[in-house]
């Protein structure tokens, strides 16, 4: 459901603090990732996608 | 369509990741340009970005639209010669804050002035990013810059009253935290016919958040949603409030003047070139 680019991801943390239900984390090598076990509590609302400043989550259809 | 589809359909493949610091709102606007560019229906060919120089200006490096990356504060002349030459072309002009009223100051209230049919796209991160941190004409009175490490005590431009007094017809402003309004004010300017001028409100983390003890991007976008007020809402205001609001640092978005009484420059100069055809 939700697709990381993480090549391009610089790990700056707004997706992850703009997610309503806390899916995501910013890694120990300062990349977003979907924490364990989480990414079926995201609801789709696309806050992560908007706010990206690197176009690197997408929500997919 | 999504922002992957836009990033497939209107970026130049492979120059991404862009330059620009984690967490800077360039790429929001960015973003919200493709995003407009894609609600008005426009193919890349009929899109022409020019840029100055500056961290924002980079951004025609990376859109496959007709783009020319060129002079620092001398976007708009270039922009406007390209307009003249070709008035089909829906031209959007990607300048700084420092680029667009500093240097460029001059260039920005002659082609208010003039209205010519251009969209003026203002990344307004308050501070001159690329070169290290130095104060702009937008920088807030009081905020510290390298060139300022006591403080600024130069009071900032109100950018959207300035192009209005200077004759531009259609004055809007959001904040990367607005963005879909931000995405529609930019295409309500593309759509006008007149110049447009469309001040987004960005941070810049590290080179004016670091200084200014601003918090994390997450926490800068946080205060623009603070601070970011609708037009609607600031309209009800009475001028007692209006003065708290502007004292407390917030400011009104939204589309703040429109008006199409003003005849638009390519018009006015094709009735100049029928005229010295002989009025044929």
């Amino acid at each position: 459901m939700l697709k990381l680019v993480t090549k391009r991801c610089k790990g700056c943390g707004i997706c992850v603090n703009f997610c309503p239900k806390k899916v995501l984390e910013v890694t120990e090598v300062g990349k977003c990732a979907i924490i364990k076990d989480k990414e079926k509590d995201c609801i789709r609302c696309g806050q992560c996608e908007m706010r990206c400043p690197d176009y690197a989550i997408f929500v997919e259809k | 369509m999504g922002m992957e589809q836009l990033v497939e359909k209107y970026f130049r493949p492979g120059r991404l990741p862009h330059i620009w610091c984690p967490g800077c709102g360039n790429g929001v606007i960015t973003g919200a340009i493709v995003k407009a560019v894609d609600k008005q229906g426009l193919s890349k060919d009929e899109v022409a970005l020019i840029s100055g120089i500056g961290c924002s200006s980079r951004s025609s490096g990376y859109l496959d639209f007709n783009t020319a990356n060129t002079l620092h504060g001398r976007a708009l002349p270039i922009a406007s010669g390209l307009k003249m030459a070709n008035p089909a072309l829906k031209v959007i002009v990607a300048s700084g804050d420092g680029d667009c009223t500093a240097i460029g100051g001059n260039h920005l209230i002659h082609a208010a002035r003039r209205n010519i049919d251009l969209t003026l796209v203002v990344y307004n991160n308050s501070i001159y990013g690329m070169t290290g941190g130095q104060y702009s004409p937008m920088t807030p009175k009081g905020s510290k810059a390298t060139t300022a490490p006591y403080l600024t005590i130069e009071p900032s431009f109100n950018l959207l009253d300035l192009a209005k007094a200077a004759g531009a017809t259609f004055c809007a402003r959001a904040t990367t935290f607005h963005v879909p309004l931000m995405v529609d004010v930019i295409a309500k300017g593309i759509a006008h016919k007149g110049f447009s001028i469309i001040e987004c409100v960005s941070a810049c983390p590290i080179n004016f958040g670091r200084q200014n003890k601003a918090g994390t991007p997450a926490k800068m976008m946080e205060w623009q949603r603070d601070h970011g007020v609708m037009k609607a809402a600031w309209d009800k205001m009475d001028e007692e409030k209006k003065a708290e609001a502007i004292a407390a640092g917030k400011f009104p978005i939204g589309v703040l003047f429109e008006t199409n009484d003003v005849q638009e420059y390519t018009e006015a100069y094709d009735e100049v070139i029928r005229r010295a055809q002989g009025g044929k």
